[in-house]
Formats: structure tokens, C-alpha cells, sequence
């Protein structure tokens, strides 16, 4: 067997594991977790089929940031695992038509040839697939582009306004205020007339 | 060694990798060892004081330069502790988390213009997507300690490492935008003609935003609210012990000789002589790191810690809108006939 044939299989073998912890595991944590191995892996593979931009994209934004976050939601809530497990098989319907869906698509895709779908033809070495997808994105589909960037940025927007709320009472002091601050605003030197110490030795005695 | 190829067959290429990552690891391992020698002497001669004078080798003191031999050796035979109600498997493996990413990015760091273990197109992508994934070390660790400090220390850490990620991502931006390449190996070559044009000086807002934004990402002074001794003890590493602590330890102190070595190849010119006709090589690249690395232990003897909002307000409200700026002006530049001012 190849040596990339074996690392296929590896991280072929990992990425189901990780996929199936993803919805057995009990604690949602250790879910979460298993979901970032399973980008990892995905990424492992992409960057076999010489997919590198895509690859190294995944790991940036979905382990990198999005994954982050999650986590970070996800350590933060008071989690009942036993309102969980209910939910489990609630949804398995659902589930259900989602995975068959799945797998008429795989079905589509891997017998590709039979539906007239024709694999693409092998690139030369020295081809950088980095460097056509710039082209693409920037030339031929800049305004969908540029039109998803504008959809996120007001999500962004939305997402902010939402949650804002202008508490009274704070006491935030602009740091250009603080920077500029000089003693004169501080220090208040006063002016004490020197006292006479009052004669104590016949109080003591 | 066409012998030793012949002998390993198709078991040559992993093989003779493995040994490459072992010229690689070794060397660093030894550097990040050195490091934290170097900068206990700093700190100290900063502050007046001698530093580790003690260990030395075959009864000779030698400046200490035994100390982080038996430092290593004490955390080595220490035990470990598992905090009660902590979760084990993760509790031992988020050191392993915070390590290997900062392992892995050296895959990828070119140390002449030949000696790189492997020259991909999209370096530079591939450091940021490793970097990025330190932070779970951190987050586990913090988490599966079951302690409330050390989640207190992920939680800030999490947050801290995400915010200064995007301005760190926008100075490379700028970065590639000026060499035209993400290859990091065409980046250094695109700075060569001595010290007035390495990219320092064409986008310098970006090289300060760089080198402090790579303060913040390895939580170093003053960006180390994870850590924050004063408020939460010592954050996300504080029920760790022994081997697990010096991991951690490690780990650190290896993100910070992999941030200096990536702002010395993206912005000092890496193995570039500063002088035209001075001969180009790995010396280079070694005393630009260690003056990068000097200016690591330098804003950690001189500057308090931020507080945590002065931390979150300089990387959102300062260092974005400042790169966002500058990327637009150097694009638009790069149209005019100017455009080689920036090249």
C-alpha cells in the first residue's frame, strides 16, 4: 500500500471515530472536542487531494475561531444531561432524513461517473490552486463575494444592537482623560502652619 | 547515504523526515531551555540583581547555565496531582495541546533560503491556522481543572487569544500584500537590499501591531491576565504540577521564540544581511530572533500588567482599525506609480 494510501485510511478511520463521539458522547465538552478532531482530520484529508487552501481555511476558522467560541459556550451552561438524552431520540426522525439525505448524496457523488459526473483532470505540478480561487473570488464572483461579506457584517451589526444595554452609573473614564492627566488635577498642596508640639511630660507624669 | 537509501527502501522519505523534525525540535527544545535562563540574567541584571549564579557544570559555576538542566530534572521527578472532580484524560492531555501546536509551526519556518523542511505555497496560512489552535490547550486546562480560577484564567485566555488573532491575521495581511507571496521563503526574498527594505519601514503601523499583538497570543507580560498571579493565582495552570506544569511551560516559551523568529522573517528580513554586501545566512536570522526575544523580556521587567477592558479595548478599538487603515492605504498605493515604495 501507498504511504498516502495509509494516511488516507488513518485519518479516514479517525475522522468516523471522531464523528461518532461527536453524538454519543455524554458530556457535551467532551462533544465539542471530538468535533474539532473531526475538522482536524478533515483538514488532514483535504490537504491529500491537494486542496490546501481549503484545508488550512477550514483549521483557521472553524477549529481556530468558531469551535473557540463554542466551547466556550459550551463550558459556561449549567447542562441537565438527562433532559439531553431525552432530546436525543426525540430528534432522531429528523436525524433520520437528514443522514438519508446524506447518504443519497454520497451515493451521487462517489458513483459520479455513472450519473455524467466526470472527475476533473489531474493538474501539473507547479499548479497553485491558492492562486485560481483568488482569481475566481475576486474577478468573476466579486459581488456575491462582496454581498456575503455585507451579510455577515450586518449580522454582526444586528448581533451587537441586540445585546447592547447602556448601563447607568458606570464608572468608565475615557483613557485619552487618563492619559492627559497632570498633577495640578490631583495633588492639592496645602499650606499648614508649622504648630507648636504641645508640652506632653507633665500630662505623662 | 544513497546506501542508507537503498537499504530503507520506501521507508526512506517518512524515515529521513523524522530525522529532519529531530534536527528541528532538538535545537528548539534546547533554545526554549536556554530562554528561560536568559530570562531570569535579564530580569535580574534590570532589577539589579545576579540572577540564577548557582549550577554550573563539573564544579565550575559558569553564570548558572546548569540551572535549566536541573530545573528540568526536578519538574521531571515531581509528582503529579489530579485535582479531586477533575476531568483526568483531559486534564493530561491539555499540555499536550498547548505544546504541539508550537511544535508543528516550525514545519514550515524556513531557516535559510534552502533550509526548510517543507517549502509549501501557503506558509503563512498554514502558521496562522496552527497558532490558532494553542488556545485549546489553555481552555482545556482551565476547564478540567474543576477549579474556579483556572476557569477564570481559560475564560480570559480564550477571549484574549481570539480578539488579538484578527489584528495579528491583518498585519499579515499587509504582510503578503507587499510580497505577493504566502510562501515565506519568496516573503524573505522579497525583502532583500538591505536594512531600508525589509518590510519594517514600509509597514511599520503593522510590525508594532505584530509585535505586541504576539505578546498578547503567548500571554506574556503585560498581556498575562490568563496567568494574573495577583487576581487569580496563577489562572488556567494552577493545579498542575511537575512534568504537566513545565509542558505548559514550554509551550510558551516555544510560541515565543516561534513569534520572534515569523516577525524577524516577515518584517527584519530574516536571514538577510542588513548590509548589502555582507554575506546572507542563518546568523542572521538567530541575532534578529534573540533581539525580538530581548524585547520579550524587557516589557516584562518594565510594564504592569493591563487591566483586563485596557486589554480588550487596545485590540478591538486600536489595533484593528489602525491594520484595516493601512491595508487599505497599501493597496491603494500598490496601484499607483508608487507601488514600489511598499514592494
Amino acid at each position: 500500500m501507498e504511504f498516502s494510501a495509509v494516511i488516507f485510511y488513518l485519518f479516514a478511520a479517525i475522522l468516523l471515530l471522531a464523528g461518532l463521539r461527536v453524538i454519543t458522547a455524554k458530556n457535551p465538552v467532551h462533544a465539542a472536542l471530538a468535533l474539532v478532531l473531526a475538522f482536524f482530520t478533515a483538514a488532514g484529508l483535504w490537504i491529500l487531494l491537494e486542496a490546501e487552501f481549503l484545508a488550512i481555511t477550514l483549521v483557521l476558522v472553524y477549529v481556530g475561531a468558531v469551535m473557540v467560541l463554542f466551547l466556550f459556550v459550551v463550558m459556561m451552561l449549567d447542562i441537565n444531561l438527562e433532559q439531553l438524552r431525552q432530546q436525543f431520540w426525540d430528534y432522531l426522525p429528523i436525524a433520520a432524513l437528514v443522514a438519508g439525505l446524506l447518504i443519497v448524496q454520497m451515493i451521487l457523488v462517489l458513483g459520479g461517473e455513472t450519473f455524467g459526473l466526470n472527475p476533473p483532470a489531474p493538474k501539473p505540478a507547479g499548479y497553485s490552486n491558492t492562486k485560481e480561487l483568488g482569481l475566481l473570488l475576486y474577478t468573476e464572483y466579486v459581488y456575491p463575494f462582496e454581498l456575503a461579506a455585507v451579510i455577515l457584517l450586518v449580522a454582526i451589526v444586528a448581533a451587537i444592537a441586540l445585546t447592547l444595554r447602556r448601563r447607568a452609573g458606570v464608572k468608565w473614564v475615557d483613557p485619552a482623560v487618563q492619559v492627559k492627566v497632570k498633577r495640578e488635577g490631583r495633588v492639592r498642596l496645602v499650606n499648614l502652619k508649622p504648630q507648636k508640639p504641645q508640652a506632653q511630660s507633665e500630662e505623662d507624669a | 547515504m544513497e546506501q542508507l537509501q537503498d537499504l530503507l527502501g520506501p521507508a526512506w522519505t517518512p524515515v529521513w523526515t523524522l530525522v529532519k523534525i529531530v534536527a528541528i525540535v532538538l535545537p528548539l527544545l534546547t533554545a526554549v531551555a536556554y530562554l528561560t535562563w536568559a530570562e531570569r540574567k535579564v530580569i535580574g541584571w534590570m532589577q539589579v540583581r545576579m540572577g540564577p549564579n548557582r549550577v554550573g557544570f563539573f564544579g565550575f559555576r559558569l553564570w548558572g547555565l546548569g540551572q535549566p538542566i536541573a530545573d528540568a530534572v526536578k519538574l521531571l521527578t515531581k509528582e503529579i496531582i489530579i485535582p479531586s472532580g477533575a476531568n483526568r484524560g483531559l486534564f493530561l492531555f491539555a499540555p499536550v495541546l498547548a505544546i504541539a501546536p508550537a511544535m508543528a509551526a516550525w514545519a514550515v519556518i524556513p531557516f535559510t533560503d534552502r533550509l526548510v523542511l517543507a517549502n509549501i505555497d501557503a506558509s503563512l496560512l498554514y502558521i496562522l491556522a496552527i497558532t490558532s489552535m494553542g488556545v485549546y490547550g489553555v481552555i482545556i486546562a482551565g476547564w478540567a481543572s474543576n477549579s474556579k480560577y483556572a476557569f477564570l484564567g481559560s475564560l480570559r485566555s480564550a477571549a484574549q487569544i481570539v480578539s488579538y488573532e484578527i489584528a495579528m491575521g491583518f498585519a499579515l495581511v499587509g504582510v503578503l500584500m507587499s510580497a505577493q507571496s504566502l510562501n515565506l521563503v519568496e516573503i524573505v526574498k522579497g525583502q532583500e537590499g538591505g536594512f531600508w527594505h525589509w518590510y519594517w519601514l514600509p509597514l511599520f503601523p503593522l510590525f508594532l501591531v505584530y509585535l505586541i499583538s504576539g505578546v498578547a497570543e503567548t500571554n506574556r507580560a503585560p498581556f498575562d491576565v490568563a496567568e494574573g498571579e495577583s487576581e487569580i493565582v496563577a489562572g488556567f495552570h494552577v493545579e498542575y504540577s511537575g512534568m504537566a506544569f513545565a509542558v505548559f511551560f514550554l509551550a510558551e516559551y516555544a510560541n515565543m521564540i516561534l513569534i520572534s523568529t515569523l516577525t524577524s522573517l516577515m518584517f527584519l528580513g530574516g536571514w538577510l544581511s542588513p548590509i548589502p554586501g555582507l554575506p546572507d545566512g542563518f546568523v542572521w536570522l538567530a541575532a534578529k530572533v534573540s533581539f525580538i526575544l530581548l524585547l520579550f523580556l524587557w516589557f516584562r521587567a518594565t510594564f504592569p500588567r493591563y487591566r483586563y477592558d485596557q486589554i480588550m479595548r487596545l485590540g478591538w478599538k486600536v489595533f484593528i482599525p489602525v491594520t484595516l487603515i493601512w491595508i487599505l492605504l497599501v493597496g491603494l498605493i500598490l496601484q499607483t506609480p508608487y507601488g514600489h515604495l511598499f514592494h
